[in-house]
């Protein structure tokens, strides 16, 4: 039998061990993700302001974005893929503003989005986040437009 | 109670259970909402109801942390905590920010504002004024908690506890970088999330496991404390590259979902650990002691967290299986009974076997918490069955058939009233242990 000693030696090194090839491949997927996975070039002002409106909004305590989230309401990684933007962006940012616009619904029986009360301005910079997202490599998920 | 210091634990564990009542009373009016979503719909809106649960939640398994390291260190130590000024102002400090936190939720205050608004990334919620509290609160804590250790008798148990607490503030420093790339967001954001629940918290559940499994069973500490360190190699050889099954589908490398699969597969072995180690110590032990509600709490938490985050865990972290199930009710089904399991049982394990003596209550109000513990696990087992099935049905429908979300959702009511259910009677039984350890101390007759 291993004595205590033993065992608190393997616990120590062990886990640095660990730790510092969690770090190393953490260094390579950061940059993994700033130079293959996600577009430098497209993430604007607008998008980093949407993204804020996201979080201030606290959009992911419902939704999901990548699988991420609450599970009250659907995935928005995709929404402007669902919405049509691969076809018309356009197009699918302008539904997007207007289903934001026409929340709450009111309809009974059925989950409410509450009016978040977002100016013209604001609602481009969510649509521009949105799309952004839809632009991330994730390896082919979600595995259907539903997401 | 051996240490007059070790009484600073009761108002932690006091402050914590008022947390609990909270997080589940809030918890319940949101199984209301998934069958009836127009309740509240326009006063508290889902979302602030789900951070209420869910930082309320944190905060007193925390609390709970803090309080159980008051109550452990000084008899490990051999010696009164270094300073009880500093432990009360600790606690000062976080329930002013746990208020400020709720409050700002609710009012909708400081919206947008860099110090005082709330930071809308899931679970890290809090103002930064609050997290900046918390950090302060926890570097308190560390220098108390650490000069005490330093200058008594060292033990595995307040070591590990030690390094698990130091670990929860290093990595809790990552909340504070939020990057404008989603995908840089969401890696270092499970660098807090990730590495404390199925990292350092590890280590601080084990250490909390083995303090009560000296005491309780009176097995010899040199066995002890070779299966604690044993345990936590286990947790953090797994748990750390284990992050990986995060890192599948955000914008991280495909070479995750080998990396991930394999040792988040892994991570159910502490977990199993665990339960042989808290079995086979109290089956050899030769003490009969008479607080039998915190042995079975004990014994129940290492059962319950090696099915909600060993086996539910298991159940999709494999990368081709979370392909479908990534996001669904499956997710929300794990998380209810591997937190509950883990952390929420062994804090009820330590208050349990702690409040007695911090009240000087003996002999124990012991049916009532037994029943509590009964419910409690009966209800959470059931609320998890029923989400794992309404979680299957989930991803046939939208996953594989591509159906979209809401009309899925709407298939799926039964199974949420069946949850409502089962998490009333979860309330009750969180009720009930709380009136079983505060209540009126029961009369030897």
């Amino acid at each position: 039998m291993q004595t205590k000693s033993a065992a608190r030696n393997i616990f120590y090194g062990g886990s640095l061990f660990f730790l510092v090839i969690f770090i190393g491949l953490t260094v390579n997927s950061h940059m993994y993700i700033k130079n293959t996975s996600t577009n430098a070039a497209t993430l604007s002002e607008s998008v980093v302001r949407g993204k804020r409106i996201w979080e201030r909004k606290a959009c992911i305590n419902c939704h999901t974005i990548l699988g991420e989230g609450a599970y009250f309401a659907p995935e928005l990684g995709n929404v402007f893929v669902r919405y049509g933007g691969k076809d018309d962006p356009e197009g699918a940012k302008e539904a997007i503003k207007a289903w934001m616009q026409s929340q709450p619904s009111g309809i009974e029986g059925r989950r409410q989005m509450p009016d978040f009360k977002l100016t013209d301005p604001e609602l481009d910079d969510l649509a521009n986040f949105l799309e952004w997202v839809s632009t991330i490599d994730t390896q082919g998920w979600p595995p259907t437009d539903a997401g | 109670m051996k240490y007059q210091s070790q009484k600073i634990a009761y108002w932690y564990f006091a402050a914590a259970m008022g947390l609990f009542a909270i997080q589940v009373l809030v918890g319940a009016i949101m199984g209301y909402v998934y069958v009836a979503p127009n309740f509240l719909s326009e006063i508290l809106p889902f979302n602030i109801l789900r951070m209420v649960h869910t930082n309320a939640l944190i905060v007193w398994l925390l609390l709970g942390f803090f309080g159980a390291s008051y109550y452990l260190v000084p008899e490990e130590s051999e010696r009164d905590i270094e300073s009880p000024a500093l432990a009360y102002g600790q606690l000062i400090l976080l329930v002013v920010g746990t208020l400020g936190a709720v409050i700002t939720y609710v009012f909708n205050l400081g919206e947008g504002n860099v110090l005082f608004g709330q930071q809308g990334r899931e679970f890290l919620e809090q103002p930064l004024w609050v997290k900046l509290g918390i950090a302060v609160a926890a570097l308190v804590f560390l220098y108390n908690i650490s000069m005490t250790v330093l200058k008594g008798r060292k033990t595995a148990v307040s070591n590990v506890l030690l390094i698990g607490m130091w670990g929860i503030t290093v990595f809790f420093l990552f909340s504070f970088y939020n990057p404008g790339n989603l995908s840089l967001d969401k890696m270092y954001w499970w660098y807090v999330v990730h590495i404390w629940v199925e990292g350092v918290w590890e280590l601080v559940m084990a250490a909390i496991l083995a303090f009560l499994l000296l005491k309780l069973t009176g097995i010899d500490r040199e066995v002890i404390e070779k299966w604690v360190y044993t345990i936590v190699a286990l947790a953090l050889f797994t748990g750390l590259l284990g992050t990986g099954h995060h890192y599948y589908w955000i914008g991280t490398p495909g070479y995750w979902q080998w990396i991930g699969s394999v040792f988040s597969a892994l991570e159910i072995v502490p977990f199993l650990a665990m339960v042989v180690f808290a079995f086979m110590m109290v089956w050899k032990g030769g003490r009969d002691h008479p607080n039998k509600a915190a042995i079975l709490w004990a014994l129940g938490s290492t059962v319950l967290a090696f099915f909600g985050a060993g086996v539910w865990g298991f159940m999709h972290t494999l990368a081709p299986v979370n392909f479908y199930s990534h996001g669904t009710q499956i997710t929300a089904a794990h998380a209810h009974l591997a937190f509950f399991g883990a952390y929420v049982s062994m804090n009820l394990a330590i208050i349990t076997y702690a409040m007695p003596y911090l009240r000087k209550s003996e002999p124990y109000n012991q049916i009532l918490n037994m029943i509590s513990f009964w419910l409690m696990a009966g209800g959470m087992t059931f609320m998890t069955i029923t989400l794992t099935f309404a979680g299957i049905i989930q991803t046939h429908l939208q996953r594989v058939n591509g159906e979209y979300y809401m009309s899925v959702q709407d298939q799926l009511g039964i199974f949420y009233w069946m949850r409502l259910g089962a998490g009333i009677i979860f309330v009750i039984g969180a009720l009930m242990f709380i009136y079983a350890i505060f209540g009126p101390k029961k009369v030897r007759t």
